[in-house]
């Protein structure tokens, strides 16, 4: 695992070589915060929690973590960069690890330049801080789910544009399944049934962290949905 | 150093390498030549280990790149075709990734590496330019000096002068051969006088078979023209002269064509200061004396089309 270490860096500072990473970071921030405050009725719940911002997130990850993880393969394959990396002394799964986390690691920083958020709840109200930090814990893990699905959807195509529609389908779907209005849609099934559907979706797990709550259980399951993504990006990878 | 044991590669029903057997030794300069899909760059990425073969084994330097593929992709150097790279990086910046995935630990060793090739290549000058903004032969040449970074004993390159202009052709040329001592080269092409001037050894390849192994002298002599003279003569019976020359042990035949003799030796040696003699001491005048020159694209029409 020696080589995870350059390819993260080359990845990670990648990101900043190009306007992108700041139209995104920018983009990420007025979103996320503009859904929070508008969308979410941040002042009408006259609550100093972040508990509003936190349901916004899976949503929001599915959109812009997709954009952020659609090149991540893609790219290489297009540009044919992947050939050169695969020719230099590096196992495929050093390479898929050291840019997953470096498009993770990117992705951790967006959501950290959200603590004026943070800070806000804290000038306005004395939030309990727990699930503050249990939510910004639970949602970079979750963000690190997202992310591993897009690694796996950008290593079947050199098309970003494909990559970024699968990735986003994949990630609604897993999102959906959790949601209040789905379960209604089909509450005709069996309710163990649906539990179990919505057992497989990212809000659900998410929703203890969000609420101070450390359940090893959502652990797992984040780890295990990017531990199962990456492990398919690099059978794809390796043919 | 390399050694390729019949080599198979099928994409669904196409077979694009079909039994492809070769060893490339240090100090050989090994051209790669065929038409356009004929399995180069195939076979040249089942070396370096990035397409993996449907059966067959590659060796280099005794380990087979399926079982071992790190420790041989640490002995390979490799330029793919078009020289990819990461163009948002600088030149310095992308070296030195290079360098870091090569295994160059000590920063003194590392800096020395980068600075070698960079004078090797001529990449000072752009050194710190992001690289997408490099004309095509700086790009190339980025690509050169990535392949050569850790000195491998094995080099592969496909197409290194595909894209520059004949002064940056002839300057990489030279750098290969100044290399070529002590590695195994292999190197495809579809330059011809490029592997008359640059190989030691020709590998003819179409439709995924190797049809021609040899040097590329030898790979010249196959043309029927080799070494072959024509003569105009200013008064002499053409009968007589054809029939004196025929004699000669050396020549294999002479026909008239023309109004022009056509002489070609026996062995494909050269005959030249032999016929002339001869027309003097026979007083034969000559007034066109010809030798044909001949490349290798006639031979290789010959054996690709």
């Amino acid at each position: 695992m020696t080589q995870v270490l350059p390819i993260f860096k080359r990845e990670f500072f990648g990101y900043f070589r190009s306007p992108v990473a700041y139209v995104f970071l920018i983009v990420f921030l007025v979103v996320s915060s503009g859904l929070t405050f508008y969308v979410g009725q941040f002042f009408d719940a006259r609550v100093a929690s972040l508990s509003t911002f936190f349901t916004m997130q899976p949503w929001i990850y599915t959109f812009f973590i997709s954009a952020v993880g659609m090149r991540l393969w893609s790219e290489e394959k297009r540009s044919g960069t992947w050939e050169l990396l695969f020719t230099l002394p590096v196992k495929i799964r050093e390479a898929v690890i050291g840019k997953y986390l470096a498009g993770w690691a990117f992705i951790a920083t967006g959501i950290a330049l959200t603590f004026p958020l943070m800070l806000t709840v804290g000038y306005l109200g004395d939030p309990d801080w727990g699930p503050i930090f249990t939510g910004y814990f639970g949602s970079i893990l979750m963000a690190g789910s997202f992310l591993a699905v897009c690694s796996f959807t950008s290593a079947l195509t050199k098309n970003q544009v494909i990559s970024f529609v699968i990735s986003v389908v994949i990630n609604l779907c897993l999102v959906f399944l959790g949601w209040s209005v789905l379960s209604d849609l089909i509450s005709f099934l069996p309710v163990s049934w649906i539990d179990a559907l919505s057992n497989f979706s990212y809000s659900t797990h998410f929703e203890g962290f969000s609420r101070g709550m450390f359940i090893f259980k959502d652990l797992v399951f984040f780890l295990s949905l990017s531990f199962i993504s990456l492990l398919l990006t690099v059978i794809i990878l390796e043919r | 150093m390399i050694e390729v044991q019949s080599l198979h590669k099928r994409y669904g029903t196409i077979n694009a390498v079909n039994g492809v057997n070769f060893e490339v030794n240090r100090g050989e300069i090994l051209g790669f030549l065929g038409p356009n899909g004929a399995g180069k760059s195939t076979t040249m990425k089942m070396i370096t280990g990035f397409v993996r073969p449907t059966s067959g084994n590659v060796l280099v330097d005794g380990l087979d790149v399926q079982e071992h593929p790190v420790s041989v992709k640490k002995r390979i150097g490799y330029m793919p075709e078009n020289g990819p790279v990461y163009g948002e990086m600088t030149v310095a910046e992308f070296l030195n990734f290079i360098a870091d995935i090569r295994g160059f630990n000590d920063p003194t060793q590392k800096e020395d590496a980068i600075d070698h090739v960079c004078d090797l290549c001529r990449l000072n000058s752009v050194r710190h330019q992001s690289i997408e903004t490099l004309s095509k032969g700086y790009k190339q040449r980025v690509g050169f000096a990535q392949a050569v970074l850790h000195d491998p004993p094995v080099l592969i390159l496909d197409e290194p002068t595909d894209g520059l202009d004949p002064n940056q052709k002839k300057e990489v040329r030279k750098i290969i051969r100044t290399m070529a001592k002590d590695k195994a080269i292999v190197l495809s092409t579809h330059i011809l006088e490029e592997v008359t001037a640059l190989c030691t050894r020709v590998i003819i390849i179409a439709k995924g078979q190797v049809i021609a192994d040899e040097s590329p002298e030898s790979l010249l002599q196959r043309n029927k023209h080799f070494n072959a003279l024509t003569i105009r003569f200013e008064e002499a019976d053409l009968e007589d002269v054809k029939n004196g020359i025929k004699k000669l042990p050396e020549i294999a035949n002479a026909e008239i064509n023309n109004g022009v003799l056509e002489v070609f030796p026996k062995n494909k040696q050269s005959i030249d200061n032999l016929i002339l003699k001869t027309c003097r001491d026979n007083e034969w005048a000559i007034s066109d004396f010809e030798k044909h020159s001949v490349g290798l694209d006639k031979v290789f029409w010959e054996l690709t089309a």
